[in-house]
């Protein structure tokens, strides 16, 4: 008897303290993260010029000599910009005009069906939006547009499919959020149940619409697989929305393969940019989530 | 004349404004839902033809392009990912949820990073994975290597939706169980946890849905190795990294069609599975 008793609270610190360590993992992870992609990126930092490197325009590593390479991203960084505002200039209206019309406008029967499918299109793998892009996109619009297919017009297509899901589900959300009273005070003065809409609940689902459109851009300059696939990847700057480009996510996963010494501390570097670049974003997001729910 | 125009017509006379903006609405998720059904309907018209049995052969050729090796190894990484993330995500969540006092700085401390490594795109899982696991800890090319890095990929996922599960499991269920004399761990585990199965299982189909989906993260951690692995260590690649190195090839279009049809039927029903979960668990409730 004594000593289950001097056992069970044992148990309970020792469970509790397990709880505590599952929680402190998240912590831990980025931590590590930042640990080794910022300690890998930095001592290439050392070696060239940081201004040169993020604002040069040439790209050209050397296989046999790694440090023989000249290694500039600017090029990556405006391609990442390029396709990332593309994807957010055709998909955010119509990722929130879907959101709008799934939140008030959207006949009963239907709204099961279609929130099923714009799970789906959230659930669909990059690969396979990228196969799709190969496949019917780069066909499509080589035959509309002119050009090889491959370019950033391509991508921006695909890559605005794909943050679709993310501003509809969201915008649907806050939305939703918004309190009944707006609707039926406006509908009460006068204003039709678009005007309404439009006029009143938007503007108070404002920060949560601008926190969707964020996430979708965080979406957009991180994918990696589907922009490699139909973006051409050129390492040059950006001659036009046919032409091919390479962002900063397709010069990692292309070279890191084969890269070796300085090509691949160059190629850290990349991601070290790319990481600078979501953690602003998440700070973003982040900041307009709180005023949502302030 | 007047008289007969029907009531969307004079709606449209009286508030051209309005009319055109709800117009712009539901052309918007015409536009939406097209893509999505024209993107579905094509792989399968065009992939469930190209499904053939040699796809589905033990060893892998050139020749027959065979996606058992991968369906297997994914399988395996999957398994091993949610080995990794499961209980870790799901004890975070109940120390969060349980344990933690609601605004203490490590619960804020644990919010932020949660959300910094939601928002972390993949290719930066993969960079991390190959410079961690592949590199520091020795573990090689390998389905591990791989399986961690997924595993902490989808951690924050799996945290966020146990937590949200547990946090709707109503207080009376634990003042009942404190009042009956149950400690803090047994009303956890006996009182708390089970209603807030299903809704920490629909968390984890999405990771399952995520895991299966992922190329990024595993080409540097996991490899591409194409063959069934001899053991975890060997590298191996998974149903999303074979389907990117059959479309990069251009050779084998059908093959890779058939692929994408069993992708996106594993990933759909990942999905579909998680919100059956998760309208079991409102529908119990309301």
């Amino acid at each position: 008897m004594l000593g289950l008793k001097k056992l069970k609270p044992d148990k309970e610190k020792l469970m509790r303290f397990v709880f505590l360590f599952s929680a402190c993992v998240c912590i831990l992870a980025v931590a590590l993260i930042c640990i080794f992609l910022f300690g890998s990126g930095l001592p290439f930092f050392g070696k060239v010029n940081v201004w040169e490197f993020l604002t040069g325009t040439k790209w050209s590593p050397d296989t046999f000599d790694a440090s023989n390479g000249v290694y500039q991203i600017l090029p990556m960084i405006i391609g990442s910009l390029y396709v990332t505002a593309g994807a957010v200039v055709i998909g955010a209206p119509i990722g929130i005009l879907s959101g709008v019309w799934l939140a008030r406008f959207c006949p009963k029967p239907l709204l099961r069906p279609i929130k099923s499918a714009v799970a789906l299109m959230a659930g669909v793998p990059s690969v396979v939006y990228g196969f799709f892009g190969i496949t019917t996109l780069v066909p499509l619009i080589r035959n509309t547009f002119g050009g090889n297919g491959f370019s950033i017009l391509t991508a921006s297509v695909l890559l605005a499919m794909m943050i679709l899901p993310t501003i509809i589900q969201l915008t649907h959300s806050a939305l939703m959020a918004v309190p009944d009273s707006y609707f039926e005070g406006s509908l009460a003065l006068g204003a039709t149940k678009e005007r309404t809409v439009f006029r009143a609940e938007l503007r108070a689902a404002k920060s949560g619409i601008l926190a969707a459109v964020v996430l979708g851009i965080g979406r957009a300059i991180g994918e990696t697989m589907a922009v490699v696939m139909v973006a051409g990847n050129q390492p040059r700057m950006p001659k036009g929305l046919l032409k091919g480009i390479r962002t900063l996510t397709s010069n990692i996963v292309m070279e890191m393969g084969y890269a070796a010494d300085m090509h691949r501390e160059a190629l850290i570097a990349t991601g070290v940019v790319l990481f600078v670049f979501i953690l602003l974003i998440n700070l973003c997001f982040s900041a307009l989530n709180r005023r949502q729910t302030q | 004349m007047k008289k007969k125009l029907s009531a969307a017509r004079l709606y449209i006379r009286r508030h051209p404004f309005s009319a055109l903006t709800r117009a712009a609405c539901t052309l918007s998720i015409a536009v939406a839902m097209f893509m999505l059904l024209y993107m579905v309907g094509d792989i399968l018209i065009q992939g469930v033809p190209s499904l053939r049995l040699s796809l589905f052969e033990p060893v892998y050729t050139s020749d027959n392009q065979s996606m058992l090796p991968a369906i297997v190894n994914t399988l395996l990484i999957t398994v091993m990912a949610l080995l990794f993330a499961v209980p870790l995500g799901v004890f975070g969540a109940v120390y969060l949820s349980e344990y933690a006092k609601r605004d203490s700085f490590i619960v804020k401390l644990v919010r932020v990073t949660a959300e910094t490594l939601s928002g972390i795109p993949s290719i930066l899982y993969g960079l991390f994975g190959m410079m961690f696991y592949v590199g520091a800890l020795k573990l090689g090319l390998s389905l591990v290597s791989g399986a961690l890095t997924l595993g902490i990929m989808v951690l924050p996922l799996v945290l966020r939706t146990a937590e949200e599960a547990l946090l709707a499991v109503p207080d009376s269920y634990r003042e009942g169980s404190f009042g009956l004399g149950a400690g803090r761990l047994r009303t956890v585990m006996k009182i708390v946890l089970p209603p807030a199965s299903s809704g920490i299982l629909a968390g984890v189909m999405l990771s399952v849905g995520r895991i299966i989906g992922e190329t990024a993260a595993l080409i540097f951690t996991a490899g591409t190795f194409s063959q069934l692995p001899k053991n975890l260590l060997s590298s191996g690649r998974t149903l999303s990294v074979h389907m990117y190195v059959l479309s990069g090839e251009g050779l084998h279009i059908g093959e890779a069609y058939a692929t994408a049809v069993v992708l996106l039927v594993l990933a759909a029903s990942m999905n579909a599975l998680s919100s059956a979960l998760l309208k079991r668990l409102q529908g119990g409730q309301g």
